[in-house]
């Protein structure tokens, strides 16, 4: 197998629940379903949707994929400890896409699953809009996880940069500059959610810009993190 | 059997200047890397394990540039100065990966070789995170070795490693080196490099200032000028003596402190002024007080290397 190296697969799924890291990603999603049973268990059936739609979806999601994209490659290339995995034989592509799909998969079950769990929780009246949630978060998850893993693959400072993408870029900018919806992930995961429920605002971009879209980014994000890894240096304490 | 090929590598970060024209071959047997710290040797391994790539020149393993080329570590075994971080895995578990990422046909038998050979299976079974530095260093080593590889490059391997293990890490390297390996390590320690090392290569600021057996580095580091002070009971009649010694470059006179003068005395040979000097003190009876070397250091006798 040359696209996926089952040791670092399993190397990496250590290194994300073996550290304190590990905890603050299980943490997030924990947060959001206790605030959504609270909130349904004080409120009418579907009242207190904001849950998903803005604390989960534009905030929980983004971060726990920002931590689990910089937890299987950051601490590694800090400490340089990385040069043990990658003084072999393995294409350096196959080590940045093995350490892709386990952030990915921590993305989807501790990011997008809760999410679309929230939504049942919310409102079980109406299944549809928690799974179109789901898929949002799905889509936009898959995309934030490969762009965070380039930007840690990038620079030791990935994960300050990371939140300020999310909170300025995204967040702040995204929300006065109906433009940004063309370059931000989040929007691009709405319009495949509003494709399949009418209950998640449309952004606009259309459903084959956004998914085409996020596919670029993906694929180009991890791509860059294998050409990153490539050219590592090992750089003496002299 | 394989060969490292330096050809006029330099390595600049900017204006600073790593490595400057290294031309060097590194083949079977251990060579030992000298330099005083920050000259380089961590640049030149970086350069060698494929870590780095050549500002100019280039760096090749039997023929094929190291640079971007992950197929070479089939042939290289990298001991890094870096420490291992992984330690939420055990000793076992970190050399079975490692064992498992060069795709060999039973990792298991491979990682237990290993470790028998750096004295490790016992210790194996707990968290790298509860080692010593020694233990740690034996580990790298195990991982280094789980492909049994016909080049072995270590960067700083006794550092902070206790004598007794240190003594067992030479023995280990010689072993190597014996079975026809190239083995390359680095240090700053003179004597460390003597024991162990058949070839030596000495670099300083970045260049490469000598190349050799240990006797012709050894003889090479004696044979320079040295700087003594000598107190005597008669300061200016041992000078007029020691300026009529051959092995005598140059004589100065202290200036007084506290009652006591002293000579500078530069020696050329240093053997033969040591033979000399009792001889030449209870000719002219004159009683020696003291004898101090004054640029013993290290570095003093790379500046000399490079100087020449």
């Amino acid at each position: 197998m040359t696209v996926l190296n089952p040791t670092i697969l399993r190397l990496s799924a250590q290194a994300l629940l073996g550290r304190r890291r590990g905890l603050v990603l299980m943490l997030i999603p924990g947060l959001v379903l206790v605030l959504a049973v609270v909130v349904r268990a004080l409120t009418e059936e579907g009242v207190g949707y904001d849950i998903v739609s803005e604390v989960g979806y534009t905030l929980a999601l983004p971060i726990v994929a920002l931590l689990a994209a910089s937890a299987v490659l950051g601490p590694e290339i800090d400490d340089g400890s990385i040069v043990y995995l990658i003084a072999k034989p393995v294409p350096r592509h196959a080590v940045a896409v093995s350490k892709y799909v386990v952030a990915w998969l921590a993305t989807v079950a501790l990011g997008a699953f809760p999410l679309f769990l929230a939504g049942v929780v919310l409102d079980a009246s109406e299944p549809g809009r928690a799974v179109a949630w789901g898929f949002a978060s799905l889509v936009s998850g898959t995309a934030y996880t490969a762009l965070f893993l380039g930007l840690a693959a990038l620079t030791r400072h990935a994960v300050v940069i990371g939140l300020l993408y999310v909170l300025l870029w995204e967040g702040l900018l995204g929300a006065l500059l109906t433009g940004i919806r063309w370059l931000a992930i989040g929007p691009w995961g709405l319009q495949v959610g509003s494709a399949i429920s009418d209950a998640v605002d449309e952004p606009g971009t259309g459903l084959t810009y956004a998914l085409l879209a996020a596919l670029v980014v993906t694929a180009g994000s991890v791509w860059f993190a294998g050409d990153r890894l490539r050219s590592f240096t090992l750089r003496g304490d002299e | 059997m394989s060969t490292i090929e330096l050809e006029a590598v330099s390595r600049w970060y900017g204006n600073v200047v790593a490595v400057n024209g290294i031309t060097m071959s590194i083949g079977p047997g251990v060579t030992g890397l000298l330099g005083p710290n920050g000259a380089g040797k961590s640049t030149l391994i970086a350069l060698m394990s494929g870590f780095l790539s050549p500002s100019a020149g280039s760096v090749t393993l039997d023929g094929t540039a190291l640079w971007r080329h992950t197929e070479a570590y089939r042939t290289i075994g990298l001991v890094p100065e870096r420490e291992i971080s992984f330690d939420y895995l055990t000793g076992r578990q970190f050399v079975l990966a490692n064992a498992e990422l060069h795709g060999l046909p039973d990792p298991g038998a491979a990682a237990q070789r290993a470790l028998e050979i750096v004295d490790m299976v016992e210790p194996a079974a707990r968290r790298i995170g509860t080692y010593s530095k020694g233990m740690r260093q034996r580990v790298k080593l195990a991982s280094a070795l789980v492909h049994d590889p016909s080049v072995l490059l270590l960067d700083e391997p006794f550092n902070g490693v206790d004598p007794r293990q240190r003594l067992h890490l030479m023995a280990l390297l010689q072993r190597f080196g014996a079975e026809g390996r190239t083995v390359l390590f680095s240090s700053h320690i003179l004597e460390e490099v003597e024991q162990v090392a058949r070839q030596i290569e000495v670099v300083v600021s970045g260049r490469h200032a000598a190349s050799g057996d240990f006797g012709e580095i050894r003889r090479l580091m004696t044979d320079r000028p040295v700087q003594y002070v000598v107190v005597s009971s008669d300061d200016r009649r041992l000078a007029s003596a020691l300026i009529g010694e051959p092995s005598v470059v140059a004589v100065a006179l202290r200036p007084e402190i506290g009652g006591r003068r002293g000579v500078d005395v530069s020696v050329s040979d240093l053997g033969s002024f040591a033979v000399q000097l009792p001889r030449l003190a209870r000719d002219c009876g004159v009683r020696l007080l003291e004898l101090t070397p004054t640029d013993e250091s290290l570095e003093s006798v790379f500046a000399y290397l490079v100087g020449r």
